[in-house]
């Protein structure tokens, strides 16, 4: 894939970083608003796909360490994971941090009610999101490449 | 806290535990990764014998996800449960135990047979995730659950299945499965959405109480039972799971097998459970059987005249899977009629269910020795073995074990189970035991020939060099020998502890009803 005209990557550089914050605030409010972790985690991961049409893949390919999106992939769901074991005395995914509604309104404060640990969840699962979507997106970029170029590296083991 | 109270919830934890660590471990190096699939999937047999333990001592046991409790069904004086439950009888808690044991046997062998290749890392959390799916398909209580489930081990599937992606003939299986699988969990997933604009509810012990037979629901249990019977692999809709068993690597194959007992699993869940006794027809019943003896016939007539080894057990797969419609079919089949469910009904069910067991051990033994077959030789062509009995003596032995238990030879597990549904199926109709009889004498025939072509005869000068696997291919094959040789030796503490509370859970109707929603309904 060839980088696509100067206009095109001028108007990427602008407006792909938006595209992550765009992501993050889906995310962040995923338990008040419609969308959440995986909404908001795949809205993050078109930054990736973005700059591959843009940019072409050879470039992009050079910029990105794949070792990054599996360490975001793993520790999004190493806690989301946590989040539920950490519920467990009473059950798995036991809500431990929700503050009874009672008590918000006799506090007095906060219009949105707190939803303990399903925005900590939500967080976690866009990163994991944004992280596996990124990979998935430039691992089929690497398998149209196989096909048109060639293997990219050797598979061990078996005969064809 | 007490462990005991977490275990259906454990049973999940702990193999998506592994599927989340694996990427991380695997950079440990080879012997992390292969340790943590092994302790993985032991630890999860463990759980699963502790389930299976506590089930049977203290009945039904389930478990409200993110609930203020455990056991918390109803919460707030509710009428209906809301949460995610997951409910675990003693049917279930059988078909877990079987599923561990199997994922338990792969896992061992996978770790030498795979250790030449790349990509071990994503393998072992596609291992750990199938696990995970298959085990989630047998112990929740809600039908959209189920669908999540089945879309989980489904995906991991067709990972495995194409994880020699250089193989075209491994992308086409996996592709072929995907197709066939999503179509058939569309289905599923329309039946769900159905039930639950009728009824408002997914929880399936909920629905069971309060169902009644209209069109809805008689187009809801069309599309459950035609695609779960499309994914366990019965005769019209079998074309999937030759290509998918032969081209997955072998470990996985084994577990495969498990993955396909739970959809039937899940078929008979929504026939006994959900419908049960307002089903007030029997087209379903007879539908079973008839599916049942289509698969046990054309799918070992296709089997004799194969010769790839793999693909030659794949179509005796389609034949087994029969048994277990045969036998189950005949119990769903006089369910509202007590005296002959006293009769020979209870004793088909019972065959139906030993024969779960059995076919899970001796199917995934006999693709294990065809995977050691496979890794010793390099080669999947009958036609190209000849005297491997003498260059393997330990894998001859326990495939003539497999073979012996899965033709239905007197001694063995096989011929146990075959014989509660032979006797039973007669008193419905001569016709169905006699199917019965020539499927499995067909059996018998192709693996003499298997057993004749392979490890007898002659020896080929091209095998000269052939050894014996290495141990831990073996102890995963011994896992499973184990497993039969227990229940050919033991047939009737088999049928008495293991066999005969699972199929008196399946039957009964009530009991997994009322524990959800307090015995009141």
């Amino acid at each position: 894939m060839r980088p696509l005209s100067v206009v095109v990557r001028t108007g990427c550089d602008i407006f792909a970083w938006f595209l992550v914050i765009f992501g993050a605030s889906i995310i962040i409010h995923g338990d008040v608003t419609p969308g959440g972790g995986f909404q908001g985690g795949a809205v993050v991961a078109t930054f990736i796909s973005l700059l591959l049409v843009a940019y072409g893949g050879k470039k992009v390919l050079s910029w990105v360490r794949l070792n990054i999106f599996n360490s975001l992939l793993v520790f999004g769901l190493m806690l989301f994971f946590l989040l539920g074991i950490m519920g467990f005395p009473n059950s798995f995914f036991y809500n431990f941090l929700a503050i009874p509604h009672e008590v918000v309104q006799a506090s007095g404060h906060g219009v949105i009610p707190p939803s303990g640990t399903i925005a900590l969840m939500d967080i976690a699962v866009g990163i994991e999101v944004a992280g596996g979507l990124s990979l998935i997106v430039l691992s089929m970029f690497r398998g149209i490449r196989i096909f048109r170029e060639g293997p990219m590296e050797e598979e061990l083991g078996h005969d064809r | 806290m007490n462990w005991n109270e977490h275990l259906p919830a454990l049973i999940l934890i702990i193999p998506l535990f592994g599927a989340f660590i694996a990427p991380v471990c695997s950079l440990g190096g080879k012997t992390a990764r292969n340790i943590l699939l092994v302790a993985i999937s032991f630890l999860t047999l463990i759980v699963a014998f502790m389930l299976w333990r506590h089930v049977l001592a203290n009945g039904i046991s389930y478990y409200v996800m993110g609930g203020d409790k455990f056991n918390l069904s109803l919460p707030s004086g509710m009428a209906l449960p809301v949460r995610i439950i997951l409910e675990v009888d003693a049917f279930s808690a059988f078909m877990a135990l079987c599923g561990a044991i199997v994922s338990f046997a792969g896992a061992l062998f996978s770790v030498n047979y795979m250790n030449r290749f790349t990509g071990m890392g994503r393998f072992v959390s596609l291992y750990c995730l199938l696990t995970a799916g298959m085990i989630g398909m047998m112990v929740t209580g809600d039908i959209f659950n189920f669908f999540i489930f089945i879309e989980i081990s489904s995906i991991a599937s067709f990972g495995l299945i194409a994880f020699w992606r250089d193989k075209p003939t491994a992308i086409e299986a996996s592709f072929k499965y995907a197709l066939i699988s999503q179509v058939g969990s569309m289905f599923i997933l329309i039946a769900a959405g159905a039930l639950y604009g009728r009824y408002n509810m997914l929880n399936m012990a909920a629905i069971g109480s309060v169902l009644k037979m209209g069109s809805m629901e008689k187009l809801v249990l069309v599309f459950l039972v035609g695609s779960l019977a499309m994914k366990c692999g019965t005769f019209p809709m079998h074309m999937w799971l030759p290509d998918a068993y032969a081209e997955a690597p072998t470990g996985v194959t084994c577990l495969l097998v498990a993955v396909s007992q739970a959809s039937l699993y899940g078929l008979m869940r929504v026939c006994f459970s959900i419908y049960g006794a307002t089903m007030g027809s029997s087209f379903i019943p007879w539908m079973l059987i008839v599916f049942g003896l289509a698969s046990m016939f054309f799918g070992v007539s296709m089997a004799v005249v194969q010769h790839e080894i793999k693909r030659l057990m794949g179509y005796h797969s389609v034949s087994q899977v029969g048994y277990m419609l045969l036998g189950l079919g005949v119990g769903l089949l006089v369910l509202d009629d007590a005296r002959a469910m006293a009769d020979y009904g209870f004793t088909a069910i019972k065959g139906g269910v030993f024969h779960i067991f059995n076919y899970t051990m001796y199917k995934a033994l006999l693709f294990l020795t065809a995977g050691a077959i496979y890794y010793a030789t390099g080669k999947k062509d009958l036609n190209e073995m000849g005297g491997l009995a003498r260059r393997m003596p330990y894998t001859t032995f326990m495939f003539v074990i497999a073979a012996a238990a899965i033709s239905g030879l007197p001694p063995f597990n096989g011929f146990v189970s075959k014989l509660l549904i032979y006797e039973s199926s007669f008193a419905v109709h001569p016709f169905l035991a006699v199917v019965a009889l020539v499927t499995s004498v067909l059996t018998l025939a192709s693996f003499v020939k298997v057993f004749q072509t392979a490890f007898l005869g002659p020896e080929k000068s091209s095998l000269a060099k052939v050894q014996e696997v290495p141990a831990a291919m073996l102890i995963g094959m011994v896992v499973l020998t184990a497993a039969i040789l227990g229940a050919s030796l033991f047939p009737s503490w088999t049928l008495s502890t293991l066999v005969e509370p699972a199929a008196r859970a399946l039957v009964d109707q009530s009991g997994y009803i009322g524990a959800i929603l307090g015995g009141g309904m």
